[in-house]
C-alpha cells in the first residue's frame, strides 16, 4: 500500500509544488503597499454623491444615445454631422502630413549617425519640449495666433505630431544599413542616386507606417481639440452638452464612435500590409 | 477526327477561361493601364506593370486640396501672426518659478492621486472583462462579441468627453475625472490583455483539467502566471498615459492641474503656464523612471 502510494504519478508534482519558493509575505507586503498608495490617492478623490440633477442628466444622455437626432446625422450643410466628420478627418490628415514632413529634417538633425552629438542633443531637447506640452495646451496657445476654427486644429496637430513621429524616425535613421551606401559609392553613384536607391527604400516603409499610426492618434485627438474651439466634431458636441441638447449629443457620439472604429480597423490593416507585404 | 475536334474546342475554351481568370486576378489598375511589354534579346517578352506613383500622387494631392478647403488652412496667417507664437513660447520658456510652490503643487498632487485611483479601478475591472473577452477561454460567442463591442465603444470615446459628461453628473471635481480615467484605462488594459491572453499556452490548463481540477482552479494556476506579467505591464503603461491625460482633464472642470491651465491661459499669464509645464514634466519623468524600474523587476 505504501509502495503504491509512492508510485502515484502525482507525487512528483506535489514535490515540485513543495519546492516552489514561498513568497506569501512578499505578496502581502506588495498588496499592503498598493493598498496604502490607493488609500492616499483616495483622500482627494472624495465622492460627493450624484448632483441633484445628475441622475436626470445621466438618464437624458443615455436616452439621447438611444435616440440620436437623425436629422442632424444626414444634414448636408456645414452644421451637419457629415461635414463635421469630414472636417475632423481633414484636420487629422493635414496635421499628420505637415507634422510628418516637419519631422523629417528634425529627425535627421537629431540622429547621432548623421550629425555630431552636441547638435543631435539640441534637437532632441527641442523635441522633448514639444512633447512635454499637452496637445490641448498647444491648441490654447495657437488659438491666439490663428483664432478659433479648424485651422487652429491643423497647426496644433502639425506641431504635436513632430514629437512622437520624429522619435520613431530617428530610430529608423539610426538603424540605416550604411554598407549599402559604401557599395553604391564603389559603383560610382552620386549623392542623389545614393539617396534615391540607398536611403529612401530603407526608410520609406517605416516613415509611412509611423505617419499612419500617428494619423490614428491625431484623429482621436482632433475630436477633443474642438473643446477649446479648434474645429472638428468636438466643438458642436461640447456646445450641445452644455446647452443640454442630448439628442444632438447622441448623434455626435455615434458619429464619433463609428469614425474611430473604422479608422482603427483601416490603419491596422494598412500597417500590417506595410510590415508583411501584400497577402 | 470528330473526337479530336471536340477535344480541341474544349482546350480552346479552357484556355480562354484561364486567360479570363488571369485577367480577373490582376488588380484593377493593371487592367486599365496595360503593362508595358519588353522584349528581351533572346526573343522572350516580359510584362512590366506601369508605375503606380503618379496615380497615388494625384489621389494624395486631391485629398490634401479637399482637406485644405475643409479646414480653411492659410499659410499667410501663420507668416503674418507667427511672431505672436514666438512671444508666447518665449514667456513659456521663462517660467515664473515662484508660482510652483504657490499654486502648482496642490493641483499636481491631486492630478497624480486621480490617476492612481483611476488606473487602479480601471485595471481591477479590466482583468475579468479581458478574460471574458478572449476567445480561447470564453467559448460562448454572443457574450464574447458583446464584451468586445462594449470595449471598442468605451475606447472610441475620448477621455475629455467622458470627463465633460461625468462632471455634469457627479458635480465638478476630482471624482468625475477619476471615473473618466478609470473608463479609459478599462478600455485599453482589457484590449491589450485579451489580445495577449489569446496567445498563451493552453497546454497546462488542459493538463490540469485532466487531473480533475475545476475550470477555475486550472485557470488560476495554469493561466494566471502567464497572464500576470503582461497584465502588470499594461497597467504600468496605462498609468504613465493617465498622468499625462489627467493633467488636462481639469479643463472641463474634472479636477487636477487642468483647472489651473485653463485659468492661466485664459488670463494670458504664460510665465505661469511655463511653471506648470516644467513641474508636469518633472512629475511625468519621475513616474516614467519608477515604472521603468518596476517593469525591469517584472522580467
Amino acid at each position: 500500500m505504501e509502495d503504491s502510494l509512492n508510485m502515484n504519478p502525482g507525487q512528483n508534482i506535489l514535490e515540485a509544488l513543495a519546492a516552489e519558493p514561498k513568497n506569501l509575505w512578499k505578496r502581502i507586503l506588495i498588496f499592503a503597499v498598493v493598498l496604502a498608495i490607493a488609500a492616499w490617492g483616495a483622500t482627494s478623490v472624495d465622492f460627493n454623491g450624484i448632483t441633484q440633477s445628475g441622475a436626470k442628466i445621466a438618464g437624458s444622455v443615455i436616452n439621447g444615445i438611444m435616440h440620436p437626432n437623425t436629422e442632424l446625422l444626414f444634414n448636408l450643410t456645414t452644421d451637419g454631422v457629415p461635414f463635421l466628420v469630414l472636417q475632423t478627418i481633414a484636420i487629422a490628415i493635414l496635421g499628420t502630413i505637415f507634422g510628418a514632413l516637419l519631422a523629417i529634417p528634425i529627425s535627421f538633425l537629431s540622429a547621432t549617425n548623421i550629425v555630431p552629438r552636441p547638435v543631435a542633443m539640441i534637437f532632441r531637447a527641442i523635441v522633448l519640449f514639444i512633447r512635454t506640452i499637452p496637445s490641448l495646451m498647444w491648441a490654447l496657445i495657437w488659438i491666439r495666433v490663428t483664432g478659433p476654427g479648424a485651422f487652429c486644429g491643423v497647426v496644433t496637430q502639425s506641431i504635436c505630431s513632430i514629437g512622437m513621429v520624429s522619435k520613431m524616425y530617428v530610430t529608423a535613421i539610426e538603424n540605416l544599413d550604411t554598407g549599402i551606401l559604401e557599395s553604391l559609392d564603389a559603383a560610382g553613384c552620386n549623392t542623389f542616386e545614393k539617396i534615391r536607391v540607398g536611403v529612401l527604400p530603407q526608410l520609406l516603409a517605416s516613415f509611412i507606417s509611423t505617419a499612419i499610426y500617428r494619423f490614428d492618434i491625431n484623429l482621436k485627438d482632433a475630436t477633443t481639440l474642438g473643446i477649446v474651439g479648434a474645429g472638428g466634431i468636438g466643438s458642436p458636441l461640447v456646445q450641445s452638452i452644455s446647452s443640454a441638447k442630448y439628442h444632438n449629443v447622441g448623434a455626435f457620439l455615434w458619429a464619433l464612435i463609428i469614425l474611430v472604429v473604422i479608422i482603427e480597423w483601416l490603419s491596422t490593416k494598412i500597417r500590417t500590409r506595410l510590415a508583411h507585404g501584400r497577402q | 477526327m470528330r473526337i479530336e475536334e471536340k477535344g480541341h474546342v474544349e482546350r480552346v475554351k479552357a484556355r480562354q477561361a484561364a486567360a479570363k481568370a488571369a485577367a480577373k486576378r490582376e488588380p484593377l489598375f493593371d487592367r486599365i493601364f496595360k503593362p508595358e511589354t519588353i522584349s528581351i534579346s533572346n526573343g522572350n517578352t516580359v510584362d512590366r506593370p506601369r508605375s503606380r506613383t503618379p496615380l497615388i500622387l494625384a489621389i494624395f494631392l486631391a485629398v490634401v486640396w479637399i482637406a485644405i478647403q475643409a479646414t480653411g488652412f492659410s499659410l499667410a496667417t501663420i507668416i503674418e501672426r507667427g511672431s505672436e507664437l514666438g512671444t508666447i513660447l518665449g514667456q513659456v520658456l521663462t517660467p515664473n518659478w515662484e508660482f510652483i510652490p504657490q499654486r502648482v503643487i496642490g493641483p499636481l498632487v491631486e492630478t497624480v492621486q486621480m490617476s492612481i485611483v483611476g488606473t487602479l479601478a480601471g485595471c481591477i475591472v479590466g482583468l475579468p472583462v479581458a478574460i471574458l473577452a478572449s476567445s480561447n477561454i470564453n467559448h460562448n460567442k454572443p457574450t464574447l462579441l458583446f464584451f468586445r463591442f462594449i470595449l471598442s465603444i468605451i475606447r472610441s470615446i475620448p477621455t475629455l468627453i467622458y470627463a465633460l459628461i461625468l462632471a455634469l453628473i457627479f458635480s465638478l471635481g476630482a471624482f468625475a475625472g477619476t471615473v473618466a480615467i478609470a473608463l479609459f484605462t478599462l478600455g485599453i488594459v482589457a484590449k491589450m490583455l485579451y489580445e495577449s491572453i489569446e496567445t498563451i499556452d493552453m497546454g497546462p490548463f488542459e493538463a490540469m483539467q485532466s487531473f480533475g481540477a475545476t475550470t477555475f482552479e486550472a485557470f488560476w494556476s495554469a493561466c494566471m502566471p502567464q497572464i500576470m506579467p503582461i497584465y502588470l505591464d499594461s497597467c504600468l503603461y496605462c498609468f504613465e498615459l493617465n498622468v499625462r491625460a489627467s493633467a488636462i482633464l481639469g479643463y472641463v472642470g474634472a479636477g487636477g492641474l487642468g483647472v489651473l491651465i485653463s485659468e492661466r491661459t485664459g488670463l494670458r499669464r504664460y510665465h505661469d503656464v511655463g511653471a506648470i509645464v516644467i513641474s508636469l514634466f518633472l512629475v511625468v519623468w519621475i513616474i516614467d523612471l519608477i515604472s521603468d524600474y518596476l517593469r525591469s523587476k517584472l522580467q
